[in-house]
């Protein structure tokens, strides 16, 4: 069943996500903000990553079997600057999208399979999804002009 | 006579609930000079602090001699502080800046002229403008102490003649999250209470508040209603033994002391205990507000005992502080700093606004919140757009309301940056840190010793690529770092208007003239704006005014059809009698004494001022998402979990740091620590210990210990005082323009900031610097030379007085007061409220409830 490696696949990209947001706080500490929300929303995740494992450990996680073109990538490293930091936080935000879609996609699944357990760790953890994207739109969008603009190359 | 160093609050006019509060003059002439010798009596009101209280300067010679309330003002009625009293003009002809400063050849500050000062702001100017970074390029930091018609000239400098978007006042400091949680819960700012609710209520509920110290003539009315027949409870909320917390204890209430950073859980328990009682007005929930289910399931897990445990508090008094709110006929709240500048500051403000909205507790005699700012023209800063707002409380996001500001500049929208919320204050020093600023105009402020982590902001001062401009009335900690000193003209040598706490405008006449070449501030941004020879769209000039009541009749148009509406005002009205709370207009002639009596909130989505954020991380809602919501004149609910603050004690920094005022001081002290009063009432830094951590660290009164966290260190005597285990105390007042040994910027041998020790951080949706939270160790240097120089009359009182000298002012300090000199004013009447169709498109009503 395809929905096992969909759930196997939330689990790692949520691990993943976790992971980034923690790398992108730690990396930009110089902006306390960045610094404190990643953390903040990486704890978010990890609590993803603990709701999914029961319902992972039930279909039988098949990590190996995961198309490789659907894995999410996580941060390959940090950059510096105004501009590197819009550029991390936009990594983060695809990152962020794919897990919401993802929700949505498991979300239909576990109707079709009239499972409930999973319905409710869906609707629950895309709120947090959803809250990560808007402050990572809220804070791209607030970094963008000065990034582009007014940095010095 | 008074002698009211020793005595704060004066004597007491005792009355009843739904009984005026009775007049009492406070009157207070140098020693030199008696009522008779006086020329003339020029109308003003008070600076020093957030109240707004009504006085008239005396006149002798040309110079400021004395103070008198007035008894016609419904903000005081006749009363004044102790700062009021004695640091109001005492600072007037001391060391004054009275001619321009700029950098010689050798880097150092000379003095100079006009011309020479305001030419190298301008080529600065023109030069980055012509880089990529254009307005970029250009920031501004002011204040909450300069006038409404100067904040609002900055404002449309800054957007409609550069185009900056980076706009910021240190009312970020004292008031961003007042504003913020107006915003979230009602859809605008302006305060909902008003100070005449002090006259009826049965309980008041001080969040962070210790307003015996920050807002002493406020206090005194609150004492005059313990001191009556059925006085109100009052409820502290303080990690310190205030003036307040003694009067919860005397008056049958409660004093919580939560350990700092954890405010959200308590009023998570708070609500959850007034839900679960059932203490809760059903049909105003049903009717007036949005987002009850969501707020029930949030505090849901924040039992009394789960919270008691994160705050470090009793749970019964949580249950009894919950049921002195869900109980009393009336409740009045006040929000300060405890909750501003601490973690989680705009969820737990906008907590206090869910518990008077689960009770229909607003509109009312006696049932007000007072969300209070910490400055006394910071209102305005928040009204003109000189800080991260639209001016009019307009929303940035609002195609619409750009237009009309657009129109009224006759500018084209584009120009004025709306792309984003205006830069708060900590982003441009950050801009500024990184280099993408390059001209940073600061007026009426002392960032150097006022913003978090000073090592790091002096850094900044003195980078190369950062050009400064310093524009005050002496030469101050951050004067001494800038590319060019302005002399700015002060209070009673200038003439305009500001607003208080509870919407009240006064007047400020001019009643001498600044010293040397002193300039008003709306003087030297009116010459900035020529010499830049900004135009609106036709080419015409765009600034087209020339003084201050011209300023005043063109920022009423800016007003018309808002909530904050002056066009009822003008400047003839404003003298003679009272302030008059906005809105002022044809529904509200007399002016509004309290908003939303009918209910209805600014929350329609052409009205707004902003579509919300999320609580927890400052995530905005987008335009589609609010509309959704349909809250056609609804208030929120507003709701967050606790999340633990960013730093917490651990083994090596054990201890929580909280930072504040004293009665004696305003802010850097620029003012009050030229008053000789005043400063010998508070002549130096102290660092507050309780008596178990004292104990434990083997210090003893007056020892002299130092604090270090993980950005800086400070030092000073300690005192033992009244506190809980686990926090310090140390006053943020202390710089270094008037400490031996340095040089009047910087700390020397013997640091006294309290910034030198607090962490960069802020909340996510007011911005606002979390000064409250920091850790730091305590480590003892030396013996006692005597008791520390705390005063002994508020909150640092000593735990054990003996041999520590009581404060006194002595001679010179002598003041008169006179009860009773008249018959108590009345606060203006409600007018009745003619209905208005929901969100009719930024009309307001007389209660001011669609604007």
């Amino acid at each position: 069943m395809h929905l096992a490696t969909y759930i196997g696949l939330q689990h790692a990209a949520s691990k993943t996500l976790a992971d980034s947001f923690r790398q992108v706080a730690e990396g930009h500490v110089g902006e306390p903000d960045v610094h404190s929300l990643c953390h903040t929303l990486a704890r978010a995740s990890d609590g993803h990553v603990d709701r999914l494992s029961p319902v992972a450990e039930r279909y039988g996680e098949q990590r190996e079997d995961e198309p490789e073109r659907l894995h999410a990538e996580g941060l390959s490293g940090i950059r510096s600057g105004g501009v590197g930091l819009l550029r991390d936080l936009q990594d983060l935000y695809l990152l962020a999208s794919f897990v919401d879609i993802t929700w949505t996609v498991l979300g239909q699944a576990a109707q079709g399979t009239r499972d409930g357990e999973l319905l409710d760790v869906v609707e629950t953890c895309k709120t947090d999804t959803q809250r990560q994207l808007k402050w990572l739109n809220t804070r791209i969008k607030q970094a963008a002009p000065q990034a582009l603009i007014a940095t010095a190359t | 006579m008074k002698d009211r160093i020793a005595d704060i609050w004066g004597a007491r006019t005792p009355h009843a609930r739904d009984t005026p509060w009775p007049v009492r003059v406070d009157t207070h002439f140098d020693s030199s000079v008696s009522e008779g010798d006086v020329d003339r009596w020029v109308q003003s009101a008070c600076v020093l602090c957030s109240n707004g209280c009504g006085c008239d300067i005396a006149v002798k010679d040309g110079r400021m001699v004395g103070i008198r309330g007035r008894a016609a003002d419904t903000v005081n009625h006749g009363r004044l502080g102790p700062k009021g009293l004695y640091g109001s003009w005492q600072w007037s002809r001391t060391d004054r800046l009275t001619r321009p400063l700029v950098r010689d050849g050798n880097g150092a500050l000379v003095e100079s002229d006009w011309d020479t000062a305001m030419d190298r702001i301008v080529e600065r100017s023109r030069q980055l403008l012509a880089t990529d970074a254009g307005a970029l390029s250009h920031g501004f930091y002011t204040s909450g102490q300069l006038f409404l018609e100067e904040y609002y000239t900055l404002g449309v400098i800054g957007k409609a003649g550069l185009g900056t978007p980076h706009m910021d006042g240190n009312t970020r400091l004292c008031t961003a999250t007042a504003a913020a949680a107006l915003k979230e819960n009602f859809g605008s700012d302006g305060q909902p209470g008003s100070y005449s609710d002090i006259e009826a209520t049965d309980a008041v509920f001080l969040f962070g508040h210790n307003m015996a110290e920050t807002q002493t003539v406020l206090w005194m009315r609150v004492l005059d209603r313990i001191h009556g027949p059925n006085p109100p409870r009052i409820v502290a909320v303080d990690p310190r033994t205030t003036k307040v917390a003694e009067a919860a204890r005397a008056t049958g209430g409660v004093h919580l002391a939560p350990l700092p950073g954890t405010n959200q859980a308590l009023m998570n328990a708070l609500i959850r205990e007034v839900v679960h009682n059932g203490w809760v007005d059903e049909r105003y929930i049903e009717a007036h507000t949005l987002g009850f289910d969501e707020l029930k399931a949030t505090v849901e897990p924040y039992t009394p005992e789960h919270s008691a445990g994160i705050c470090r508090v009793p749970a019964d008094d949580i249950r009894r502080a919950a049921r002195i709110f869900g109980t009393s006929e009336r409740v009045l709240s006040t929000v300060l700093q405890g909750f501003f500048q601490s973690h989680q500051a705009t969820a737990a403000s906008c907590a206090v606004n869910n518990l008077h909205l689960l009770r229909g507790m607003l509109g009312r005699p006696g049932c007000g919140i007072l969300q209070m700012n910490g400055q006394p023209t910071a209102q305005n800063t928040r009204e003109c757009g000189a800080d991260g707002d639209l001016p009019g409380f307009r929303n940035w996001d609002n195609v619409e309301h750009v237009r009309q500001l657009a129109k009224l500049w006759n500018v084209d929208p584009m120009t004025v940056p709306h792309w984003a919320p205006p830069t708060h204050a900590m982003q441009i020093w950050r801009y500024c840190e990184q280099g993408s600023i390059g001209l940073l105009w600061i007026s009426g402020t002392n960032p150097a010793v006022s913003l978090p982590e000073l090592p790091r902001i002096r850094r900044i001062l003195q980078q190369e690529s950062l050009f400064t401009v310093v524009q005050d009335g002496f030469l101050t900690e951050t004067a001494r770092y800038a590319d060019v000193v302005l002399p700015a003209a002060l209070w009673g040598e200038k003439q305009g208007t500001f607003t208080n706490v509870n919407r009240t405008v006064h007047l400020s006449d001019k009643a001498v003239e600044p010293p040397g070449e002193a300039r008003s501030d709306l003087d030297i941004w009116l010459d900035y704006a020529r010499r830049m020879d900004f135009r609106d769209k036709d080419g015409a000039p765009l600034i087209t005014w020339s003084g201050p009541e011209e300023v005043f009749e063109a920022w009423k148009e800016c007003t018309r059809g808002r909530l904050v509406d002056y066009t009822g005002l003008t400047y003839d009205r404003l003298r003679g009698g009272s302030g008059i709370p906005w809105p002022v207009n044809e529904q509200a002639p007399e002016g509004t004494d309290r908003l939303y009596a009918d209910a209805e909130f600014p929350t329609h989505p052409d009205v707004c001022e902003t579509y919300g954020h999320d609580l927890l991380t400052g995530g905005a809602l987008s335009e589609q998402e609010y509309r959704a919501k349909n809250p056609d004149g609804r208030a929120f609910f507003k709701a967050a979990p606790y999340v633990s603050p960013p730093e917490s004690p651990g083994e090596e920094y054990p201890f929580v740091l909280t930072t504040g005022r004293t009665a004696y001081h305003f802010h850097t002290r620029t003012k009050t620590g030229r008053s000789r009063q005043l400063q010998r009432a508070a002549p130096g830094v102290w660092v507050e210990l309780s008596v178990g951590d004292a104990a434990r660290l083997g210090v003893r009164e007056g020892d002299l210990v130092r604090l270090e966290s993980p950005r800086g260190a400070m030092q000073g005597p300690a005192r033992i005082g009244r506190g809980r285990d686990g926090v310090v105390f140390t006053p943020f007042h202390y710089g270094y323009w008037d400490r031996p040994g340095t040089d009047g910027a910087a700390p020397g041998g013997s640091p006294s900031a309290a910034n030198e020790l607090t962490i960069t951080e802020w909340d996510p949706v007011s911005k606002q610097p979390l000064f409250k939270i920091g850790t730091v160790k305590v480590v003892r240097m030396a013996d006692a030379t005597g008791p520390s120089p705390a005063p002994t009359t508020t909150a640092s009182a000593p735990a054990d007085p003996d041999g520590v000298p009581a404060t006194v002012g002595g001679p010179g300090a002598e003041e008169r007061e006179h009860p009773d000199a008249c018959e108590p004013p009345r606060p203006p009447r409600q007018p009745e409220a003619p209905p208005q169709p929901p969100g009719s498109g930024g009309t307001t009503s007389t209660t001011g409830t669609k604007g």
